[in-house]
This record gives C-alpha cells, structure tokens and sequence, in this order.
C-alpha cells in the first residue's frame, strides 16, 4: 500500500501486527511503545521525522482506546491525569530545548545515549530488586483473599521512602480519593510529571517507562491505577505532541489509522490482562521493557545506524 | 474452568476474523477515499491537517473501541 504523505510503501498488515504487538503492552504497562514503533517504522524505510510524528498519532488513538478500557475498570484518575499532563507538557518542551542546546554544542548523539543507557538500566535494575523483595515478603506473609477496591492497594519494598515523600508539607496540598491518597503536595505530583516530560522531551517517544514506575514509588499511586491514568494522561500529552509534529510535517496520518486498527484489539487484550496479575508481578514483568530500550540505543552507539 | 477459557478464546478467533474483514474493507474504501485529500490537506493546509489528523485518530479509537466491544459482547451473548 502506498502511503503518499511520507512517500512510502508499506504493507498494511505489518502496521497492523506492529499496533497489535504495541496495543498489548500499552494495555497491560501504561507505556505508549514508541521504543518499537519508532525502529519498526524505520525498517520500513519511513524517515526518521515522520515515524516520531506517526508514532505519536497512533499513540493517541491506542491510549483512548486502552484509557477506556481502564476506565471502566476503575483504573483512572481523573484528577491526577489532568494536573500530570500539565507538568509532562513543560517538562517535554524543556527537554526538547536542551536537545537543541547540545545539538549547538555539537555532543548531542553521545549525551543522549549515555543518559538513555543509564536511565533505561537503573529502572530496569531498581524495579527488579523492588518487585522481587515485595514478592518474597509477600510469599512469607500469610496468603489473604482482599477483594473489592482494596484488591488494588498493592505493597511495595519502597513503601517507606514513599510515605516520607507523601510527608512532605508544601502548600498546596490536595487529596487524592480515587487513588486512595488523603494529601499530596501538587508540586510533588508536578515535579513527577515534569521529569517524565523531561525525559520524554529529551529521549524522545513518550517515556512511559519512566512515568509509570515514578507514580508507583514517588507518588505511591497503586500499579493499575498508574497504569490507567498514565494512559489517560498519554492521551493529552501526545495529542499536543502529534498537532506540534503535524503543523511540523511530521505526521503521515494515514500510517497511524492503519496501525492503530491492530492496536484497537491488542489495547483490549492488554487491559484485561491487568486483571489476572497483581501489582508487583505488573512492576517485575515490566522490568525487560527498559532493557530493550537499552539495547536498542547501544545497538545504535555500535554500529552508528539510528533504527 | 477450561470449558469457560475455550468459549472465551472461540469468542476470540470469531471475533478477530470479523474484525479483519470489517478492516480490509476499511483500509480500501475509506483510506483509498481520504489518502488524495488528506496528502493534499498536508502539503497544502497545515494547520487544517493537524486537527483533522488528531480528529481523524480518536474518532477511529472511539468508533474502533465501540464496535470492537459490541462484537465482543454480541459473540459472548450467543455463546451462552
């Protein structure tokens, strides 16, 4: 099929198995999957602005669909979504100014490589140390059934640090039913926000992977909360994201509408496996996500080819 | 247990090949429609493009969602 916007030719039902593939882990992580989408675009042979802009586009859609889907399982907070897209929208549009300040500089392939590599490890290292702790008390512990909303207030290893987080007294402070946290600082909440836009802004796609894990531990929401309302508030952030790369020229709508059909059933799949997992054996699956990440960056530092 | 996994995973397969067929059609009618306008609406109206593209993406999300889960809902319905 030809697609005349990126002038490229791309057999449909590969887009579609690539949004089927990307539809899942939204669902199930909460992560918009730019760290496949982007590479499979490139081998393809779309160029490299119009598979970010894409990419974004077809993350709208599949996050609306999974966002949904969280909704009327009661993984979404509202309240919490909204303040966060604030913060993810400054801190992506500082993020990208520093990128145009290294690209001044001459360094920004090297530095942006290494901040991946180490950002991308350090998570995937922390959440398997934390998961797994949890997992193991959780084994000593005597097995009790909780059902109803209780059933998704999940512990974690680093409970402790994020309750002394949740101390913190700086005006205003404002509750959080939905997520079942009675006072907050709106800046901690921000400041979450805001790195993860940083990051997003900085190492491009929608850094899920950095969001997700920070609203579990730095702002202790329980994982399938985290997991839909970091969806819910993809939906705001790469929808400013793909009218930006749109009014740019970055953005072959046509691509997204294919690739988002395979997403459609994939997003489905993976919200409704949230259900069968609690929230630690969430975090530890989510630890290989990170990694891939990794490679593919080192896989670019190596060969020099940008997939 | 296993009999109720069967159903959902026949329900499923059923699904998914209606699914298919409905966006075959899908990708040569309406995208074979839009492609010339919408290349056109890019090269030429780029502000334009950019809010029909978002309008185009989760118009598809929330009509994809809906018709995917009454699909769903109708096979489930039958099975029983």
């Amino acid at each position: 099929m030809f697609f005349p916007i990126s002038n490229a030719h791309i057999n449909p039902i590969y887009l579609a198995v690539v949004g089927f593939i990307i539809g899942i882990l939204g669902g199930f992580f909460g992560v918009g999957g730019s760290f496949i989408a982007g590479p499979a675009l490139r081998l393809m042979g779309v160029d490299w602005n119009y598979a970010v802009g894409t990419d974004l586009a077809h993350i709208v859609g599949k996050s609306i669909v999974a966002a949904r889907q969280h909704r009327t399982l009661g993984n979404v907070d509202l309240k919490l979504g909204l303040l966060m897209a604030i913060g993810t929208i400054g801190g992506a549009e500082v993020g990208a100014q520093l990128i145009q300040a290294l690209k001044r500089a001459g360094n920004v392939n090297t530095v942006v490589s290494w901040v991946a590599i180490v950002v991308y490890f350090g998570i995937a290292v922390f959440m398997l140390w934390e998961s797994g702790t949890t997992l193991q008390s959780d084994r000593r512990r005597s097995p009790q059934k909780i059902k109803g909303a209780e059933s998704k207030k999940d512990r974690s290893a680093f409970g402790p640090v994020t309750q002394m987080i949740q101390r913190i007294k700086i005006w205003p402070m404002i509750a959080l039913p939905t997520s079942g946290i009675r006072e907050i600082s709106l800046w901690t909440i921000l400041l979450v926000a805001f790195v993860g836009g940083l990051f997003s802004g900085f190492l491009g796609g929608g850094a899920g992977y950095i969001r997700m894990p920070s609203m579990v531990y730095v702002l202790g929401i329980p994982t399938h909360l985290a997991v839909g309302t970091d969806l819910f508030e993809i939906v705001i952030s790469a929808s400013y994201g793909t009218i930006t790369h749109a009014i740019k020229g970055n953005v072959d709508i046509l691509i997204a509408l294919v690739m988002h059909t395979g997403a459609v059933v994939g997003a489905q799949i993976g919200v409704v496996a949230t259900q069968y997992f609690a929230g630690p054996k969430i975090r530890l699956s989510f630890v290989p996500l990170p990694l891939i990440g990794a490679a593919i960056v080192v896989y670019t530092l190596m060969t020099g080819h940008k997939l | 247990m296993k009999k109720g996994t069967a159903k959902s995973l026949r329900a499923f397969a059923i699904e998914l090949a209606v699914y298919s067929v409905l966006v075959i059609c899908y990708f040569f009618l309406v995208l074979h429609l839009l492609g010339d306008w919408l290349y056109r609406l890019e090269s030429q109206h780029r502000y334009m493009y950019a809010v029909v593209a978002i309008l185009l993406i989760a118009g598809q999300a929330v009509v994809l969602d809906t018709v995917t889960t009454l699909l769903f809902r109708f096979l489930r319905g039958r099975g029983k």
